[in-house]
């Protein structure tokens, strides 16, 4: 009798979980497109001249504290990216270093900070909606007060990008939001803002990827026009919304700044605009002359981990059908099966 | 059924709470105590070595994804006795369930000392904050599902001690229902552990990325250690309280055991090779070292059990048991830091405070356990009958 019932306990619970696992196959979760209006940079590290205006700017716009790398602590010195620091340049040095944007004996300039990814992993992965992706922007935000710290996103992030402050007692996570704070006001990310030559821009990522396209076009020494700050604001206008609190300058709304350009020449590119493709795509774009992963940039397959980590989780929980039906058959099992448990007699069957 | 759940109801085991062994355990918990508060004042910088390349460190992956796969052996027996209708294998269930409450409950409990913003915990259980596609979610919720559902499922021995035989008896009659969730729970968040890495993607080694795999091959396990507890525990709590061994009762588990790892080791090797993984355990990294001891751990076991004359050794069924759980320790060490890369120039070795914390609550934990089993009826009173 015993093997009776044990096959027959292993059959209904086998049919109950296949069953539920079949009930909800369409589930599957491709990556996720861009919204049409998402806003973003682009960094083109033939541009940068490793000034770190970009740096100063982004601490003072977010107010974020300095943060000391030398024994004299003269000035801001971040290495990385950290709980204080939420966009940092870095370089990229070989050998001699006799020519910029060179792989061999060269050097070049990196930007470092969030990469508002479309389909991205820190938002997946946290428990409590602490972090968003904004339906019509695109940009990731952090809400510290829904946060619970459990410091998910940071492990989940292929870029690395949220960061912890290990050191308070009331901890955050601190990251890029592309400076959203100061759109009410008509103002932009503060990096692109401040930097001189147009390394890094502003705009609707539709607009940021034709500019990248144009500037992989030219010929390396062609002459052309660099673009400065925030590229066409003009067609942003929709994502202003409708004019609300006090005050002329909110109504003001973007200031074209397109007038910004200064003639150059084009530089030596890799034909490669990263974050187009890598991850499913992500709303800053970058050029180089130098490969990406010596710039510290990962190689990533244009599937997104998200869209992988929740066609599982739906597939196997997916309106709690798959449980409900197993818990179904195990209730049924388990009441044949359990006698009381204490040591008078089993007269409850 | 068979009736000899009843041939030897369990006793409390009376006996004296303060020995040195005691004692011992008492002063390690105070000391994970005193560093946890510490910790709460000072932030999670003050006493752990985390940093933004291993945000997780010991207190996740060893108290919380090793430390509640340790506590399975509830789960693993549950699912034996009363979904497999193995009654044979009750008198294991009260102690095993017992070693699992406070497992769980601990591991639930740490987690908190873990969270950065622990004040906001339970915005995991609102709506509104909760978000449902994050696997953090789902273990969360269902591990605190379980936590309550273990105590009802033990509340038996508390209500027995208590003499209240009203609520017992009420109990009882929906007693089969709770035991289902308790089955059913586990066998979610024991998976979904596996799942927490698959967003990890490409910052997981080969070796451990076993993608949609993944919940597989962490349930498998989580049962597989789920047995290897009860074995390990019946032997120390036989030794340690000079009892009987059980080994006529873990020989046939022992069995159900041997089925299940064989079929593991199948379905790790096979996705391996699927995935075309394998050859990076070939490579001259420390991964692909720990790789080969975390195998090993699972193929000696597999060696060890595969005679029934084996399985009745005491002395192999114990050394078996350990092996598997240090293998099932590994493979989850492994997964969430060994082969956890996030970059160049990230290291992470856990502080002597971070360990102390584990090393105190797993003190306590055992502490717990003797005071319960000395004073509620959790161990069988009779010796198990031999066969």
């Amino acid at each position: 009798m015993d093997r009776r019932t044990f096959f027959k306990a292993s059959l209904a619970g086998g049919t109950a979980l296949a069953a539920g696992a079949a009930s909800c196959p369409a589930q599957a979760r491709e990556t996720r497109p861009m919204p049409p209006e998402a806003v973003g940079l682009l960094f083109d590290s033939v541009l940068c001249v490793g000034c770190k205006a970009c740096v100063a700017a982004c601490k003072e716009a977010n107010g974020m504290p300095m943060e000391f790398s030398t024994a004299d602590q003269y000035w801001d010195t971040p290495l990385d990216i950290s709980g204080k620091t939420l966009n940092v340049i870095k370089a990229y040095r070989n050998g001699k270093m006799e020519a910029k944007d060179r792989e061999e004996n060269g050097f070049a300039f990196i930007k470092k900070s969030c990469m508002h990814c479309v389909d991205p992993s820190c938002v997946s992965a946290c428990p409590v909606s602490a972090m968003q992706k904004d339906a019509k922007t695109g940009v990731v935000t952090y809400d510290k007060d829904a946060c619970i710290g459990c410091r998910y996103c940071v492990a989940a992030c292929p870029f690395g990008v949220p960061r912890f402050t290990y050191d308070s007692p009331t901890p955050q996570i601190s990251k890029c939001q592309l400076c959203i704070h100061r759109h009410k006001d008509g103002k932009y990310a503060a990096c692109a803002e401040v930097c001189p030559t147009g390394a890094t821009l502003y705009g609707k990522v539709s607009v940021l990827r034709e500019e990248a396209q144009r500037r992989l076009a030219l010929k390396p020494g062609e002459k052309t026009e660099f673009p400065r700050g925030h590229l066409r604001a003009s067609e942003e206008k929709a994502l202003q919304g409708a004019p609300e609190g006090k005050g002329a300058q909110r109504r003001q709304g973007w200031k074209d700044d397109g007038a910004q350009r200064y003639p150059g020449v084009a530089g030596q590119y890799l034909q490669h605009i990263y974050g187009e493709k890598e991850f499913g795509g992500t709303q800053m774009l970058m050029l180089s002359g130098v490969s990406f992963q010596k710039l510290g940039y990962p190689d990533l397959p244009p599937r997104s981990d998200a869209a992988t980590s929740e066609t599982l989780q739906h597939t196997l929980y997916g309106g709690l059908i798959a449980p409900i039906a197993v818990l179904g058959a195990l209730t049924f099992i388990a009441k044949r099966n359990v006698k009381p448990e204490d040591g008078e007699g089993g007269q409850n069957g | 059924m068979a009736d000899h759940s009843h041939a030897h109801a369990p006793r409390p085991l009376g006996g004296s709470l303060l020995t040195p062994f005691t004692l011992l355990l008492g002063v390690l918990a105070a000391i994970a105590g005193v560093i946890l508060l510490y910790r709460l004042f000072y932030g999670l910088g003050a006493v752990t070595n985390l940093n933004d390349g291993y945000p997780w460190g010991i207190w996740i992956a060893y108290d919380v994804v090793v430390g509640s796969a340790f506590a399975c052996g509830g789960y693993a027996m549950a699912l034996l006795v009363y979904i497999f209708n193995k009654g044979q294998y009750h008198p294991l269930v009260r102690p095993a369930l017992l070693a699992s409450l406070f497992g769980y409950t601990l591991a639930g409990a740490s987690v908190i000392f873990d969270l950065g913003r622990w004040w906001n915990f339970w915005h995991i259980f609102w709506p509104g904050y909760a978000q449902v596609n994050s696997v953090m979610f789902e273990v969360a919720v269902c591990i605190s599902a379980y936590i309550v559902v273990m105590w009802i499922e033990f509340s038996p021995a508390f209500l027995e001690k208590w003499g209240m035989k009203d609520v017992r008896q009420k109990l009882n009659k929906v007693l089969f229902f709770f035991i289902a969730l308790g089955v059913l729970l586990p066998s979610m968040h024991q998976s979904s552990l596996g799942s927490l890495l698959v967003i990890f993607g490409e910052q997981i080694h080969p070796l451990w990325q076993s993608g949609w795999l993944l919940p597989v091959i962490y349930l498998m396990t989580a049962i597989l250690l789920g047995f290897a507890v009860v074995i390990f525990e019946a032997t120390l709590s036989s030794t340690g309280f000079k009892r009987q061994l059980e080994t006529p009762v873990l020989t046939p588990l022992s069995k159900v055991m041997f089925g299940l790892l064989a079929a593991y080791v199948v379905v790790r090797v096979a996705d391996l090779v699927l995935r075309g993984a394998l050859g990076t355990a070939f490579a001259a990294t420390w991964q692909a070292f720990w790789f080969w001891v975390e195998m090993a751990c699972f193929v000696v076991p597999l060696a060890l059990l595969a005679s029934e004359s084996a399985r009745r050794s005491a002395a192999k069924l114990f050394i078996s048991a350990v092996l598997l759980m240090l293998g099932g320790f590994l493979l989850r060490i492994n997964g969430f830091l060994v082969g956890y890369m996030t970059g160049e120039g990230w290291h992470y070795f856990p502080s002597l405070a971070e360990l102390m914390v584990t090393v105190g609550l797993i003190a306590f934990e055992i502490l717990a356990y003797i005071v319960i089993v000395r004073n509620y009826p959790v161990l069988p009173a009779a010796q198990p009958v031999t066969r």
